[in-house]
């Protein structure tokens, strides 16, 4: 494999740094963020490459469990960011992270036990790109999903109420809208399912290929992991969106938009 | 025969402004008239009444406390037309479960209002078709919340005679809020006045007797 020199990143930073340049000419509004975002993704980057070269050293159980729970709650927290109709904070939080928790951490389990089983079933070399791959789409999935959602029922809260009032059973008055914010957030993870190997490589299977491995053992677990985030993702989602969905209502069925955090 | 009770009913806790209790019944077949000035939480009563708030005290339905059975079942039992009625789906017999002649007939409709877009309907339609969707689920109590407000003369006292023939067929009472006291003391047995803290209920003697549509009713 050919070595990446400090220069080889210079040269590539002076790509991002021509964007900012030519984004603040034309006031686009985003060098800033663009640099940000850039120096973030540097410096995050190098911390976890120097993290995960530690914990690759000494495998153990209880550093790997400390590093799935950070990345975890980090993940919870995110779902409910950039929202438009976010939910109160700690509720947001609170859905979030078991819903990411049950979906993403079973898959985990499923892949660590019972298919790719390494020795130990816990080794990080394993356990820790997994889990990440993982939680990143289940917590964007889910992400959609809630915005969807909380977005619909806002919008609609009229005819949610007049359908209540004819005496609809609130399962059946949100049946549409929580179908349609679970679909809204398993689209994107079915279209890359689909388009794979025709319009995109994946990542992890071109860095496969990158560092040496033959195409067709990292096709093999390319494949694995698409079944793998995907199923993540779809359950996780459900989870979420149902759990919000019921919450939407208090114990008399009533419309309770409490639990959104309206922006105004 | 059942009466419709408000027993210490309070909504201060949604409605500042209304931190009276409530305390009154509607017979059943009678029809208490609401008015008082705009914003005094008219609506906030009738919605409670269905249990669409959350509110403080007793409602009965003759013996039946509404929260002694599941929400949808009260609201179907003690319906609440609302002043401005919603349609989500495209055509106005997807809203339907099934076609009743008679009283879509009533309002001027025939079959063919079925197919109708709900983007087209004007909303005088609306609100006649609201009304027939509401009395197609037999509620046992009505509140109605400006149910004439969209409708011309002739289908406001077609309404009317609608509602006061389907109150002494069933022997249900009935809540109506408007802000035509005309109407009011048309379709009112008595009325009740809601001021900012309190509220007074008188008589209305001037209800004329109106022969009935049909049967015996009176």
């Amino acid at each position: 494999m050919i070595h990446l020199t400090p220069w080889d990143l210079v040269i590539a930073s002076i790509l991002i740094i021509m964007l900012a340049i030519t984004s603040f000419m034309m006031q686009l509004n985003i060098a800033r963020q663009l640099l940000i975002a850039a120096s973030r993704n540097v410096i995050q980057l190098l911390l976890v490459g120097y993290i995960l070269k530690l914990i690759f050293a000494n495998t153990n159980l209880f550093y790997l469990g400390g590093i799935a729970a950070v990345m975890l709650l980090v993940a919870g927290f995110e779902i409910n960011a950039r929202q438009k109709y976010p939910l109160k904070r700690w509720v947001g939080f609170k859905i979030g992270t078991s819903a990411l928790f049950l979906s993403s951490f079973a898959m985990a389990l499923v892949a660590l036990l019972v298919i790719v089983a390494p020795t130990p079933w816990y080794s990080p070399q394993y356990a820790i790109p997994l889990l990440g791959m993982l939680l990143g789409n289940t917590m964007n999935g889910i992400s959609l999903g809630m915005d969807k959602l909380n977005q619909s029922v806002y919008q609609q809260r009229l005819i949610i109420e007049q359908r209540l009032m004819l005496g609809q059973d609130y399962q059946e008055v949100i049946q549409d809208i929580r179908a349609e914010s679970i679909r809204t957030g398993m689209i994107p993870i079915i279209n890359s399912m689909a388009i794979a190997g025709l319009v995109s490589l994946p990542g992890m299977m071109t860095g496969q290929i990158l560092s040496g491995t033959p195409p067709v053992e990292a096709v093999k677990y390319q494949i694995l992991l698409f079944f793998l985030i995907t199923a993540g993702t779809g359950f996780g989602i459900m989870l979420a969106v149902s759990m919000i969905a019921r919450r939407l209502f208090d114990d008399r069925q009533r419309l309770s938009l409490a639990l959104l955090k309206i922006k105004s | 025969m059942t009466d419709l009770t408000v027993k210490n009913l309070n909504l201060a806790a949604i409605t500042p402004k209304l931190n009276q209790n409530f305390n009154f019944t509607v017979p059943a077949g009678q029809c208490m008239g609401l008015s008082g000035p705009s914003g005094i939480g008219k609506s906030v009563l009738l919605k409670a009444i269905a249990d669409m708030l959350p509110h403080q005290g007793e409602i009965y339905l003759g013996e039946l406390e509404s929260r002694s059975i599941p929400a949808p079942k009260w609201r179907k039992k003690v319906a609440l037309l609302p002043a401005e009625s919603q349609w989500w789906y495209d055509r106005v017999g997807e809203h339907f479960s099934k076609f009743d002649e008679a009283l879509f007939a009533y309002f001027g409709f025939d079959k063919t209002v079925m197919n109708w877009q709900i983007a087209h309907l004007s909303s005088g339609e609306k609100q006649r078709l609201a009304c027939i969707r509401i009395l197609m689920n037999q509620p046992r109590a009505l509140l109605l919340d400006e149910p004439t407000a969209n409708l011309d003369k002739e289908n406001r006292s077609l309404l009317e005679r609608l509602i006061s023939q389907y109150q002494c067929e069933h022997r249900i009472p009935a809540l109506w809020i408007s802000h035509d006291q005309e109407q009011l003391q048309r379709v009112s047995d008595q009325i009740l006045v809601l001021n900012e803290g309190d509220y007074t209920i008188h008589k209305n003697s001037d209800k004329p007797h109106r022969k009935p549509l049909q049967g015996e009713c009176a």
